[in-house]
């Protein structure tokens, strides 16, 4: 652990902040950049951004080579976190394909009998 | 680094009774950090799910109201943050070998940047109180909008503000440990509350590595 003295140190967290900023720097350039869909923009935003966020778990939180127990425990959450978010987006994706009665225009909507459960939530203007 | 305490057989004032040797101690205080920030990326996860569900059923709300968002104000709080992130591993890198006045230089600059990043954040907001952007019920923006925006500012603000919240305990945690810098308790045997307040502070910059582009970027 203390194997890196102090200038090294310096130097490798140098490199890696430079690495952040120019990261940042394409992250901006990626989101005026069209990929053909807007759901494309947001996966390449959250791949940039996941790519700089390992660089700061890897080198300023030691995670490199810290005792490993310390990155099973933080990926864990991660993975956790992953499953949480993918399978709760996969859901709300999946439902008007699922249950076509939902996809009625909504004037057809409003005309529906009562006993009909209610449809997508409208938003309040 | 571990030969220290076993050959002495006098225990390191910092050694607590329970523990065998600093090292074990180091390990202990680590892990329990770590669970600590895990449940920090939970609790911010719930709200990334949130946002990820209203932003994929209510895209054109959430592309026109991220517009009102200083893109130059959030690059720069971007590039503010990392920059404190930098600062903040040195002051651990100075701890480790022993660099008193290095430690008290970068801790210093880290709770400035953090400052700057609160000052910042402090003028975005209050420029969206004064357009009526806002969570909500109290969303009362005049101009042009689409429909549902109040949405985007209800996760806006939750998100940003728990963030900043986030910041200001980081800045009374460095301060803790800048008060104890200052008092000597640390050297290269024993410096683990800068460690831990390190971890905590590159968590809430990872945090704003991925609320930045949600939620400036998005188009």
């Amino acid at each position: 652990m203390a194997a890196h003295s102090y200038s090294h140190a310096r130097k490798t967290y140098s490199a890696v902040l430079a690495a952040l900023l120019a990261l940042t720097v394409v992250t901006v350039a990626a989101a005026g950049v069209h990929f053909g869909s807007p759901s494309v923009n947001v996966i390449v935003a959250l791949v940039i951004a996941s790519v700089k966020a390992s660089l700061v778990a890897l080198f300023f939180m030691h995670l490199l080579y810290d005792n490993r127990v310390n990155a099973i425990i933080f990926l864990t959450g991660v993975v956790m976190l992953a499953i949480f978010l993918i399978f709760t987006l996969l859901d709300v994706e999946a439902r008007d394909t699922v249950r076509p009665s939902r996809l009625r225009p909504p004037a057809a909507a409003a005309q529906a009998p009562p006993h009909s459960p209610a449809g997508s939530v409208t938003a309040p203007h | 680094m571990s030969q220290t305490a076993a050959t002495e057989h006098v225990h390191e004032p910092f050694l607590q009774h329970h523990f065998a040797e600093p090292a074990q101690q180091v390990d202990a205080s680590k892990i329990g950090m770590w669970v600590f920030l895990v449940t920090e990326v939970l609790l911010f996860g719930g709200l990334f799910v949130g946002y990820g569900i209203m932003h994929s059923k209510h895209p054109e709300a959430f592309a026109s109201a991220h517009h009102h968002l200083n893109r130059t104000l959030g690059a720069l709080n971007t590039v503010v943050l990392l920059v404190s992130s930098f600062t903040m591993v040195m002051a651990v890198a100075a701890a480790q070998a022993g660099k008193r006045r290095q430690l008290l230089r970068y801790l210093t600059l880290t709770l400035a940047f953090a400052a700057v990043f609160l000052v910042v954040k402090y003028f975005e907001y209050s420029h969206k109180f004064h357009e009526g952007l806002l969570p909500g019920q109290f969303y009362s923006y005049k101009g042009e909008s689409v429909p549902g925006e109040f949405m985007f500012f209800s996760f806006y603000f939750m998100m940003t503000g728990l963030h900043g919240l986030h910041v200001l305990a980081g800045m009374i945690a460095i301060s803790w440990v800048l008060r104890r810098a200052l008092r000597g308790d640390f050297s290269e045997r024993y410096y683990t509350p800068v460690d831990l307040v390190g971890l905590y502070w590159h968590l809430v910059d990872m945090i704003w590595i991925y609320l930045f582009p949600l939620m400036y970027l998005i188009s």
